[in-house]
């Protein structure tokens, strides 16, 4: 039976999940140094028009038709067979079609997180390329696994309300991949690159916050109590995120900076959202003030350490962040808040913490291989990489002939 | 006393920075400036800027230099800055009336180091 409120709330929140890139977009573009802002928008924006017809032709299909093996299988092409009656397995009070579009906006921010890492040095073709085949072979199957029917790690019980594994981890584990393969930046050792529009960054955030709410609430696919427990626990997780980035500035580096607070927050996003449905109000609090130590030290600690190149910290925000969020949904997880989800290690069941871990391992596991395997295929026919040239004028003017700024009128 | 003033390719601002370090030239004001000589025509996929009048963006350094810096400094600034095309820039050198240190008051020669 159809529910005119559970689908009104579906539709908005994939409109909200869909304003996160743009959002996303912003959030990265203001990080970037000026000559490479157009090149950001433009990799986000791409990102939304060719994600969005591979998922109609075959991604959803490939991703959630029916079928126990490595892929859905092509039964749902083209949507044929995807309407407006629900389909219960998934959401059986919205239209299917309603459930479909809210997961393509999953599908189109996933790779859109990748960006992140090989920012201001990828050629946009290879980047095309590389994100169509990284959506069909590591996206569509992992979302099987995980939210499909038949879905191996989703018939182990592996918990993951909004997308922690999916979308985070997943994005964060191929991000530290392309970081590596693709090297650094030139001209990083003497001329670290300070952010060119902090207000962007910001901006970006604050449409991530707002975006996010229909990511995690609007994952419980009803406009319920279990939605209004995501959507709280995501804010929740928010602020104590940001909060906490911002103490562990002032302690260690004698000023907090606003950077770091809209940092903190999308920490706070990213950990929360395997745990939305799942976990209560002060397990939030416990999530959101941890994720900010953990990312913080991988972020400013071991990324300069081991001196690889992520260059928006994708793999030290949202694969961190994300794989603290997992692991702490086997920790925090409790019926009281979901009956059809599952109770965590303070909650008397250890052995969920263990189905979260090797859900994870999978995940990182799987992503590693298939991610290295696509971007060498990538660059062996077409070339990751600008050359030096290229690099030092900027993608902006180099791979798109637009600038987004003038000097003069 | 010296004014040496370069007009470069943006994208060789960081290679121009590099020789000059190499030849202990530390003081440089760098700023961005529009303008164009003969390269105004030159097709070149970079040069976006042609589609909003001719003006293309360059770089214009400022380095103040004693005579003994002179020849080193202009060679570093060749070294980082040129490719062969056209575009590459100018050097403009002027004599140097005056030059005081603010902090110390300081004049002359010992002002500029």
């Amino acid at each position: 039976m159809i529910n005119a409120g559970d689908t009104a709330w579906v539709l908005m929140s994939s409109a909200l999940v869909l304003l996160m890139t743009p959002g996303l977009a912003f959030f990265y573009g203001g990080m970037v140094r000026k000559k490479n802002m157009l090149s950001v928008l433009m990799q986000c924006f791409i990102i939304m028009c060719v994600l969005s017809i591979q998922w109609v032709l075959f991604g959803y299909s490939l991703a959630f038709a029916p079928a126990k093996g490595f892929w859905g299988g092509l039964s749902w092409l083209g949507l044929r067979g995807v309407g407006f009656e629900p389909y219960a397995d998934y959401a059986a009070t919205i239209p299917h079609q309603a459930f479909m579009i809210f997961q393509a906006m999953f599908a189109i921010i996933t790779p859109a997180l990748i960006i992140g890492a090989f920012a201001e040095r990828m050629k946009f073709s290879a980047f095309l390329v590389f994100t169509l085949l990284w959506a069909t072979f590591v996206y569509d199957p992992l979302a099987h696994w995980v939210w499909g029917t038949g879905g191996f790690l989703k018939n182990m019980g592996a918990l993951d309300f909004a997308g922690g594994t999916v979308v985070h981890i997943n994005a964060g584990i191929a991000a530290l991949v392309t970081a590596l393969v693709i090297g650094k930046r030139k001209n990083l050792d003497s001329n670290i690159p300070a952010p060119h529009n902090l207000p962007f960054v910001v901006l970006g955030v604050g449409l991530l916050w707002f975006g996010w709410f229909g990511f995690n609430a609007g994952s419980a696919l009803a406009a319920n109590g279990l939605a209004v427990n995501a959507f709280v626990v995501t804010n929740t997780s928010a602020a104590a995120a940001g909060l906490s980035w911002a103490v562990i500035e002032w302690l260690r580096n004698g000023k907090p900076t606003l950077f770091g607070v809209a940092s903190g927050t999308v920490a706070g996003l990213v950990a929360i959202t395997p745990a939305a449905g799942f976990v209560s109000v002060i397990p939030a609090i416990i999530i959101g003030l941890l994720v900010s130590v953990f990312c913080f030290t991988a972020v400013s600690i071991i990324k300069p350490k081991l001196g690889y190149d992520d260059s928006l910290d994708a793999f030290g925000v949202h694969c961190v962040g994300g794989i603290w969020g997992a692991l702490a949904t086997g920790l925090f997880a409790s019926k009281v808040v979901n009956s059809s989800g599952a109770d965590g290690l303070f909650f008397g069941n250890p052995k969920q913490f263990l189905i979260q871990l090797i859900a994870v391992l999978i995940t990182i596991i799987y992503t590693f291989v298939v991610t290295f395997i696509i971007y060498k295929l990538v660059d062996l026919f077409i070339g990751v990489r600008v050359t030096e040239k290229e690099e030092l004028m900027g993608l902006d003017l180099t791979q798109h002939r637009e600038r987004a700024y003038t000097v003069l009128e | 006393m010296k004014l040496i003033i370069a007009i470069i390719q943006p994208y060789k601002l960081e290679e121009v920075k590099e020789e000059l370090y190499k030849v202990e030239v530390n003081l440089i004001t760098v700023s961005e400036v529009l303008g164009h000589g003969r390269q105004k025509g030159v097709t070149e996929v970079y040069r976006g800027a042609k589609e909003t009048g001719n003006l293309l963006r360059k770089i214009r350094l400022e380095i103040a230099v004693n005579e003994n810096f002179v020849e080193q400094t202009i060679k570093a600034i060749i070294k980082g800055a040129k490719t062969g095309e056209t575009g590459d820039g100018k050097i403009f050198v002027l004599d140097l009336k005056e030059c005081v240190r603010i902090r110390t008051e300081e004049r002359g020669c010992a002002a500029i180091g």
